[in-house]
């Protein structure tokens, strides 16, 4: 009997739920561009040495504001940096910026989302508290606040970043499992003995990964515009260091903007597509993670 | 008292099981009052019948399911089961004994759409609860689901699908087989066919009782449908705010039944016959009485058609009928043994 089974088992075939859900994103058009631009811009970002000839840091008052063309394909800002070159490398740490503050705030937003959700109670009242005070608090202020503090820099530009973005993932998670915990399935697992953890974090857990997959995209997308803002404002990352704010930062003066069109247009251009790029990507991300739509 | 459930070879005896629920108020949540979903309940399981739970909405017969299932914990009370040989109390096992028990008694829910988890697949669903009851071998356990679909009626392959493939009828056997899958011996159907077509709903049913001759299932079988609960049970227990009003045999509840109450319901199914007897329909005035304030005396006394004076001040307990001890009734017109 049991050999029959198994030999039985040997021809079921597997549907294999990745490959299901490859399938089911390569059939959306939207998400596969949206995933090759951000995949591109990555690639390009971390291929910079070998694209570029040109340190980003390399000052040459000989060739200031110079055209595109020629030798510099994007032309020089008004110190003779060479304009790609600063895009390739400051794309690295705009990207970082964005990926790595949504991904602590999606982290931290998950863990207390799930066990707030779950148990509910003091530990719930708390957390929804200071979800509400970091929330009231406009974010411009709390940058400029927690930048006084800890000094501007990329790392410190992070942490404000998972500081203020892991109250809209908490939301959300919170409230998913808010009216996934009454489910039947939740109490089958209860009556077989399965933990209360195990339970909140292997059987509902997973049902809400679907809205923090494209809450992680628009975060991602939104700090990087966030990043390109403050640095514009001269509050994010020092001027020293090139990212896509911090290039667009050189475009204050209205001068610039009507004779060097070069020192912004591409820069926008880059952090434009990245940004629709991202969101393509997320919007696709959603129907695939849901079982519920084919 | 063991030795009569011995006798009776019962296999669950819930002794006067309360589950009350506090009603919170103010900002300090002072309690001002409870909830009574359950209110004093004993009931005994034989082993291998089906006992029929029936009762209008709100009366406190899911709350009792799951009280037996310890999703719920009861206020107070006694849960006795049958291991092996000993009766033991389920709710003062500890935590290996408690998962050990869990293995013993398992649940059906009532809607077959949320009892499954959406983002799992059926075999992820089963193996989960098979790996925690000790079966290690990955290799054993697909065996286990793969013959467990199979005695559901379903293909082995489903296994690797996810619920959204399912109708709701096959979802509902799903669940019966993942019930199944430690091997229980009590199982609690809470309303299984209530959500399902008519059509389905005799499948099912069906499929129950050839698994519980199988396998020697013992089944509490929760519904409101009364024909349904007729078709499926040995023995039926009348709920009516949160108290067990009637019990006894389904044969003898559906001709020889004493209590007002229980007389209304079945006056409430319809009679498929054309010209057929003629027979006085009872209609039940108002509302259920609020469970949090219970109204004195017989809890029915405020809809009864019998009503007589003595039902507003004294509660009428719930004893044996003098000419058949194994039909229990609380109402003060039962012709009962010690009245």
């Amino acid at each position: 009997m049991a050999t029959a089974l198994v030999t039985k088992q040997k021809r079921i075939k597997k549907s294999s739920l990745a490959k299901r859900n490859l399938q089911k994103l390569l059939n959306n058009k939207l998400a596969v561009l949206g995933l090759f631009i951000v995949v591109t811009m990555i690639l390009l970002c971390i291929a910079a040495p070998l694209l570029t000839p040109y340190d980003p840091g390399k000052i040459s008052l000989f060739e200031r504001d110079s055209a595109p063309g020629g030798e510099h394909i994007f032309g020089t800002d008004k110190l003779g940096r060479d304009v790609f070159a600063r895009i390739l490398y400051g794309g690295r740490i705009s990207i970082l910026i964005g990926l790595s503050g949504a991904l602590g705030g999606m982290i931290l937003g998950v863990v207390i989302g799930s066990l707030c959700g779950f148990f509910g109670g003091i530990l719930d009242a708390i957390f929804v508290k200071v979800a509400e005070l970091v929330s009231i608090v406009p974010q411009l202020l709390l940058v400029l606040i927690l930048s006084t503090i800890i000094g501007p820099g990329v790392p410190n530009l992070i942490y404000v970043f998972i500081f203020t973005g892991w109250v809209a993932t908490f939301r959300l998670v919170r409230g998913r499992f808010f009216s996934l915990r009454e489910e039947s399935f939740v109490e089958a697992c209860r009556a077989f003995g399965i933990g209360s953890l195990s339970i909140a974090f292997k059987h509902i857990l997973p049902n809400c990964l679907g809205p923090v997959a494209v809450q992680l995209t628009l975060n991602t997308a939104g700090f990087i515009l966030q990043e390109a803002a403050l640095s514009f404002l001269g509050l994010g990352v020092p001027t020293g260091v090139p990212t896509w704010g911090n290039i667009m930062n050189a475009a204050k003066e209205i001068i610039t903007i009507t004779e060097s069109p070069w020192l912004w247009i591409p820069t926008g251009v880059a952090i434009a597509l990245f940004v629709l790029g991202v969101n393509f990507f997320g919007d696709g991300l959603r129907d695939v993670l849901d079982p519920s739509q084919l | 008292m063991n030795n009569q459930n011995e006798a009776r070879d019962v296999l669950l005896d819930l002794k006067n099981i309360k589950k009350y629920y506090p009603i919170q108020a103010g900002i300090f949540r002072k309690t001002v009052g409870h909830v009574k979903a359950v209110d004093d309940v004993s009931l005994y399981v034989k082993k291998g019948e089906t006992l029929g739970l029936v009762g209008e909405s709100g009366c406190g017969k899911t709350t009792l399911g799951k009280c037996i299932v310890r999703l719920h914990r009861p206020t107070s009370g006694e849960l006795r089961y049958k291991f092996g040989n000993k009766y033991r109390n389920l709710l003062s096992l500890n935590k290996k004994e408690s998962l050990d028990a869990r293995k013993k008694i398992q649940m059906v829910f009532q809607d077959p759409y949320s009892s499954l988890n959406p983002v799992k697949n059926i075999f992820t669903a089963f193996d989960e609860p098979l790996k925690i009851h000790g079966w290690s071998n990955a290799d054993e356990r697909k065996d286990r689901i793969a013959e467990l679909l199979e005695s559901v009626n379903l293909r082995a392959d489903y296994m690797y699908r996810y619920p959204n493939e399912f109708s709701g009828g096959q979802r509902q056997r799903i669940c019966i087989a993942r019930a199944m899958c430690v091997n229980p011996e009590l199982i609690v159907c809470d309303e299984p066919v209530s959500a399902l077509d008519v059509s389905i709903q005799a499948q099912v049913l069906n499929l129950m009782k050839d698994l519980q001759k199988e396998l020697g299932l013992t089944y509490v079988f929760i519904a409101h449908d009364l024909s349904v609960v007729e078709y499926m049970s040995d023995r039926i227990a009348v709920m009516y705010l949160g108290k067990v009003v009637e019990l006894a045999s389904a044969k003898r509840l559906y001709y020889h039944f004493e209590h007002p109450y229980t007389e209304a319901l079945l006056s409430a199914i319809p009679i498929p016959k054309i010209g057929g007897e003629k027979r006085q329909r009872i209609v039940l005035e108002g509302d259920v009485p609020s469970p949090a304030n219970p109204p004195a005396g017989c809890r029915f006394h405020t809809r009864c058609h019998k009503s007589m004076d003595i039902c507003k001040t004294q509660a009428p307990t719930f004893r044996p009928l003098k000419n058949d001890p194994d039909h229990m009734v609380a109402c003060h017109l039962a012709d009962t043994a010690d009245a």
